[in-house]
């Protein structure tokens, strides 16, 4: 039987929207049977795209996807190259309609879509089952939105069905890959080492560029050739779900063990449970080796039976996150900036929690409460940016509070520049286990 | 002893999941890999991020990857959805980690 091979064309919303075309364009050299997987749903990305819908009931999907598959649609259809993507994201039909107004356009034959569906529990059944599973922690009123982490096999499904283009709202992100994989070695659900090893290939994957250069390079320590032109991943998948990461054929970046180590980690908590709907992957006697030039293997990968529950996250409207900075430079900048500080602390008092951060001194390795700035000695310091930031359930509280950042132009310290400030709506998560029984998945042709 | 920094030998990862982050730790090269288990234990790495306050730090060796796997718990001030930090995925705090000492044999 052939080699499958899976590309991925993007790795988060709002990735290159023209890192796929090499991709493509390297599969279709190799020839052989391929098919293309894009990752567009971080966490919270799914949670605003029910925001989006619930203002137009005609959005609600990935906002790139016309950009993401315009230059790479007709080259993937030509040559059957499937495209699973869960750009569908809260409304895979809606995604749907735009990619065959996109191949209408193009002037292509109409493309065989499938979407897949039961990942939304949004709905007012939906919404019941994952209350009594949540109980108190669920509120009726800052209801957002709840998806269930579907799996590969629908996507399997729809391909052996002749799908040529997968929409998906949530899916577990390496089934993306699995689905395809399965469609071509047809394994079973209980071919467990396959779907793990399969899967942690997805995994590698699905963050784009990270495991072919991007987010690696460190220069002088670990360096990046032509890291602007970064290629994005290919995995050959064998039989017995082993695989061979590669990369984009004249394109940047680099695959090598230490990449690959990196992003075979990436979210992972106990390497001998990484649990998807599919499977229970075990790394924990996982090999990688370099076999050629951008070349790496990964072999040794157990799977275990998968669980009999799905992850489900729901989101609730969390209230309002505000911030807003200035600058100051020059002799004294440092004792001006906490001058700053210690006005806008005056100023707020305790109407809210408020974090401050010194740019340039302490921003980041700090937590909220302060302890590390607090204990950041004065270095007088010239180039002194303030940070304050805040959350509160009342919008006014947090417009109140970048006014006070604001008012620092003309009456806060001396010499204060460049103040900017944001707010925007918070959403906070809650997650569930609930039996797969009671989430029946499907899929449909448009 | 001389001591050396986790720098000098390794390389990390951050990753995100709600309000917990994993730090990948790889040795460049396998033979250090024994060094790092046996110097950079969970309870040192609980003392170098204690301004994240973590609830707990659990370490899971990979000898066949050289690397180590560190999961820190709540350090996050609530995650991607919650925190006030610039930095909310805690992606930064996988140089924190490389800026570690430790005892060169």
């Amino acid at each position: 039987m052939q080699t499958l091979a899976v590309g991925c064309g993007a790795g988060f919303s709002g990735d290159r929207v023209d890192a796929a075309i090499p991709v493509v364009k390297t599969l279709i050299n190799r020839g052989g049977p391929a098919a293309i997987m894009f990752e567009n749903l971080a966490e919270r990305t799914l949670a605003h795209q029910h925001l989006i819908r619930r203002a137009n009931p005609s959005l609600g999907y990935e906002p790139l996807l016309d950009l993401e598959l315009r230059p790479i649609l007709a080259d993937c259809l030509n040559h059957q190259i499937p495209i699973i993507g869960n750009f569908g994201a809260a409304n895979p039909h809606g995604a749907a309609k735009l990619i065959l107004h996109l191949a209408e356009e193009l002037g292509l034959p109409k493309p065989r879509i499938a979407v897949v569906l039961g990942d939304d529990l949004s709905t007012p059944t939906g919404k019941l089952l994952v209350k009594q599973y949540l109980q108190a922690g669920f509120n009726d009123v800052s209801f957002v939105c709840a998806n269930a982490y579907l799996g590969a096999f629908e996507i399997a499904q729809a391909l052996q069905q002749g799908a040529q283009i997968v929409v998906t709202g949530r899916v577990a992100d390496p089934s993306l890959l699995l689905g395809p994989a399965i469609a071509h070695y047809n394994w079973s659900k209980t071919d467990w080492d396959a779907l793990a090893g399969a899967t942690m290939a997805g995994h590698l994957l699905e963050c784009g560029a990270q495991v072919s250069g991007g987010y690696f390079a460190d220069p002088g320590k670990k360096d990046v050739p032509g890291l602007e032109n970064v290629g994005f991943p290919i995995a050959e998948i064998f039989a017995d779900g082993s695989c061979v990461i590669s990369k984009a054929d004249h394109t940047g970046g680099l695959v090598d063990c230490r990449t690959v180590k990196e992003q075979l980690l990436y979210e992972v908590h106990d390497p001998a449970a990484y649990i998807t709907p599919d499977v229970v992957a075990d790394i924990t006697q996982a090999h990688v080796a370099e076999v050629g030039p951008d070349r790496v293997s990964l072999t040794g990968v157990k799977g275990h039976p998968r669980t009999d529950t799905l992850k489900v996250l729901a989101y609730f409207d969390g209230g309002w996150l505000g911030e807003g900075e200035i600058s100051y430079a020059g002799p004294n900048a440092e004792a001006r900036a906490r001058l700053a500080m210690a006005v806008m602390q005056k100023r707020m008092g305790l109407k809210m929690q408020l974090r401050f951060d010194l740019i340039g001194l302490n921003s980041i390795l700090g937590d909220d409460h302060g302890v590390m700035l607090e204990a950041v000695k004065h270095s007088h310091a010239s180039d002194v940016r303030l940070r304050v930031a805040a959350k509160d359930e009342s919008m006014a509280n947090i417009d109140l509070l970048l006014r006070e950042l604001t008012a620092l132009w003309t009456g806060g310290p001396a010499g204060g520049g460049g103040v900017r400030v944001a707010k925007r709506q918070r959403l906070s998560n809650l997650a569930c286990l609930i039996p797969r029984v009671q989430i029946p998945a499907s899929i449909e042709f448009v | 002893m001389p001591l050396i920094s986790l720098y000098d030998i390794a390389h990390a990862r951050t990753g995100d999941k709600g309000n917990h982050a994993n730090i990948s730790l790889i040795a460049y090269k396998q033979e250090d890999f024994e060094l790092l288990a046996s110097e950079v234990t969970h309870e040192i790495v609980a003392a170098h991020f204690n301004a994240r306050q973590p609830t707990e730090v659990r370490r899971y060796l990979l000898p066949h990857l050289g690397t180590i796997n560190f999961v820190l718990d709540n350090v996050l001030d609530g995650g991607v959805n919650g925190s006030l930090n610039l930095d909310m995925h805690g992606k930064t705090l996988s140089f924190h980690l490389l800026t570690l000492q430790i005892n060169q044999p």
